[in-house]
């Protein structure tokens, strides 16, 4: 029986940067027609719109990737795509982010939850002005592994110059913006080299793993943090007197663990309350546990009768995700009333200082009041250009904008700075009068 | 496909398998529409997704009750296996039952019965949506969870996890919101109200080992089983009240299954002795055609048939 047999598959969320120019959709053609997930079906409708399309020939894989019949009557991407494959031992969403309009809202979008990142560089071009800007924002999304694909080397001959002075220019960007790990990986999408396969064309020079043998094994488990507990509380368990009576005194706290390590018998507090407790249950429908970590979804229960309720966080009572410095008994250190982010503007009104947002963080929403725009960067050259504030002359952020702001929110935030977690670091904006999601916060 | 068999044994790297990763991001999901939402309502319909989110809302929310009730689009061409068992199961879970009907639809002459006894292949798929939306309308729900995933369908791949929809229950793609980590806003416009799919990120095949995993009981037409069977443009239907062989037609008897669960009209069987879940799951892994492409007759009208049925309100 199935029970019996064993699975150790995860998870790994990529993100693709790169425009049509690159070849990026014949790249993702490539990945999932190379890993067979292209059915039959799937591929003789791709086969019969090659043949419209450019005649009788090869196979268009790029075309495995058209989404709407809008994309396909006009040659653009309109959004941010999901695309779903597996080698068995690990299976993938990849998200495939446009290149041309709102390039960097949906480059946010998708980076947001990437573990890796795969820009694209065309082997002609080398690194150009857009491999900068997409590495600048996998890293402001804290994308800890980036891969380069260097596309199009049948185009300069499998060229070992060419791929080491990228590979070099490469490096250099990813140390000034820290990103950790990296790769450069030279390919052909088109010929099937260096992305499943080696294919027929890989120089000997190249030794190291192809795009798919490099995904299937990076480590990203280390990459959450898992030694600062937050335990966002989403929804409480209240089961009614009539349900039983039994479930008369239950009050379960249902939530995902955002950072850390749930344990039963750990110390907490409650924020933004400061009320202190202690872990007595960790609940599923399938058992209790004695730990959950981050991302787990659990029910918490506590020793104590605390009010707790949606929006509030539960986080450990010492000190020790302080790092050495001391932390107060109420932990209050972890609220926040006013703070320091950059925000990706996703909005179609510019954003300017004096403007009250609503405000989403973990499970909580509130009323933000933007104090100051304290910079934009420039994607271009990744300067930061000061704002009004601060002797410059930026006031404002448009679409597609990154800058640095400054906001004060009507509940206080129990946030740690993006940094050190993804889940409590990050926000959204939304718009009062729309209700539209306008920006995307990383809390500095 | 590669097909790994299933625990909960843990990755070497000490992080979360991916089932348990999909699940927990589907808990989450459901459990911010329940905080955020004020009249949320879960569509099931019988078939084997809407069975996996059955599963998950008692992951997300017991021992407390469902905080929505459930809702069943009833064309009236429905396996009579699958209505059995979609019967036993609300009981089971002592939630509460909506069954909306397209022929009570059809009787209010707000719309024409699309099916013709006549016509072969006819089918009140396009009906449904007219009752799904008088349903959302009548007891003003704001939150209609479904069981889409992205990897059903290229339309689908592109669609939000909240998926908003205007007053006719159209889908915009041109005009979608943002999701960005797992920060879903969950606020409506007037007149608007969301369709939200826990499992976006699921693939058919991560839905069948998690129906194995958890030990789902699923209705009996999933397992190979004899029927009576016409071929028609290179489908298997069912012989029933509402599929009558056509002249020419010949019926057979054969060993089937069926991959989707939609109406008698318009959801095709393949042919297969898998009669356990292992034997299910083992000829989806080595499946070479996608399930809607074998199996539903409605998605093989054109390129676009998907996304033009969501544009005018589609689950």
């Amino acid at each position: 029986m199935v029970d019996d047999a064993v699975t150790t598959a995860d998870l790994l969320r990529v993100a693709t940067a790169g425009s049509v120019d690159d070849g990026k959709s014949t790249l993702i053609g490539r990945l999932l027609y190379d890993t067979k997930q292209v059915l039959v079906d799937q591929l003789e409708q791709v086969e019969a719109a090659s043949v419209r399309r450019h005649g009788e020939g090869a196979v268009d894989l790029s075309l495995l990737t058209d989404g709407l019949r809008a994309e396909r009557e006009q040659g653009i991407t309109i959004d941010v795509a999901y695309r779903y494959f597996t080698t068995g031992d690990r299976s993938f969403v990849l998200a495939d982010t446009p290149g041309h309009v709102q390039y960097t809202r949906n480059m946010v979008t998708g980076a947001s939850t990437a573990d890796v990142v795969i820009v694209l560089i065309d082997a002609r071009q080398g690194v150009v002005e857009q491999t900068r800007r997409h590495s600048f924002i996998a890293s402001l999304l804290g994308v800890r592994h980036v891969t380069f694909a260097v596309n199009k080397m049948d185009l300069v001959d499998w060229s070992r110059e060419r791929y080491d002075e990228i590979a070099t220019e490469v490096a250099a960007i990813a140390a000034r913006l820290g990103i950790p790990d990296i790769h450069v990986i030279p390919i052909s999408a088109l010929h099937g080299a260096g992305v499943v396969e080696r294919g027929e064309q890989m120089p000997d020079w190249y030794g190291g793993p192809t795009l798919l043998e490099h995904l299937q094994t990076v480590e990203v488990a280390h990459d959450r943090n898992l030694t600062d507990l937050r335990f966002p509380v989403q929804w409480v368990i209240r089961p009614g007197e009539a349900d039983s009576d039994e479930l008369h005194d239950y009050r379960g706290y249902a939530g995902q663990v955002a950072g850390g390590v749930l344990r039963v018998g750990t110390e907490v507090v409650v924020l933004p309350s400061g009320r202190r407790s202690t872990i007595a249950r960790i609940e599923t429908l399938d058992g209790d546990l004695d730990e959950a970590r981050a991302p787990q979804s659990v029910t918490v229960h506590l020793a104590d009768d605390v009010d707790v309720s949606r929006g509030d966080v539960i986080v450990q009572a010492d000190g020790a995700d302080r790092h050495g410095e001391p932390a107060p008994e109420d932990r209050g250190d972890l609220v926040l009333r006013e703070l320091e982010a950059d925000v990706c503007w996703m909005g179609d009104r510019p954003l300017t200082a004096g403007q009250r947002l609503l405000l989403k963080h973990t499970t909580t929403t509130t009323v933000a009041r933007v104090d100051a725009i304290v910079d934009r960067i420039d994607l271009g050259t990744l300067e930061r250009e000061p704002g009004a504030g601060a002797g410059g002359d930026v006031t404002a952020l448009e679409l597609n904008d990154i800058g640095r702001v400054r906001l004060r929110v009507k509940r206080p935030l129990v946030a740690d700075p993006y940094d050190r977690d993804r889940q409590t670091g990050a926000f959204i904006l939304i718009d009062e009068g729309t209700n539209d999601t306008v920006g995307g916060g990383m809390i500095r | 496909m590669t097909v790994t068999p299933l625990t909960r044994t843990s990755p070497p790297d000490g992080g979360l398998t991916k089932l348990d990763a999909l699940e927990a991001e589907a808990i989450h999901i459901m459990r911010e529409v329940a905080a955020e939402l004020e009249r949320p309502a879960l569509l099931f319909s019988g078939g084997k997704d809407s069975i996996v989110l059955l599963r998950l809302a008692e992951k997300a929310f017991r021992p407390g009750r469902f905080p929505f009730p459930l809702v069943h689009v009833d064309t009236g061409h429905n396996f009579p296996e699958v209505l059995e068992f979609r019967d036993r199961r609300v009981e089971e879970l002592g939630e509460r039952l909506i069954v909306a009907k397209v022929q009570d639809t059809i009787d209010a002459g707000r719309v024409a019965d699309g099916y013709d006894p006549a016509r072969p292949g006819s089918s009140r798929n396009q009906q449904q949506t007219q009752t799904l939306l008088d349903a959302i309308e009548e007891h003003r729900f704001d939150a209609c969870f479904g069981g889409a995933r992205r990897d059903e369908e290229r339309a689908r791949a592109k669609e939000r996890i909240f998926s908003f929809r205007d007053d006719f229950g159209g889908w915009d793609p041109k005009n979608q919101r943002p999701e960005l980590w797992n920060l879903y806003n969950g606020r409506l416009r007037q007149g608007e109200n969301v369709r939200v799919f826990p499992i976006s990120n699921w693939t058919e095949l991560d839905v069948w080992q998690y129906i194995a995993r958890e030990r789902l009981e699923l209705p009996p037409i999933y397992f190979a089983h004899e029927r009576d069977v016409v071929r028609r443009d290179g489908m298997l239907y069912a012989v029933s009240e509402f599929v009558r062989p056509q002249e020419g037609e010949a019926v057979e008897r054969l060993s089937v299954r069926y991959r989707t669960v939609g109406d008698l009209t318009i959801t095709g069987a393949v042919e297969s002795t898998a009669t356990s879940l292992d034997d299910v799951v083992a000829e989806i892994a080595a499946t070479r055609v996608t399930e809607r492409g074998e199996t539903r007759a409605d998605d093989r009208a054109s390129e676009a048939a998907m996304e033009d049925r969501k544009a005018q309100g589609y689950f």
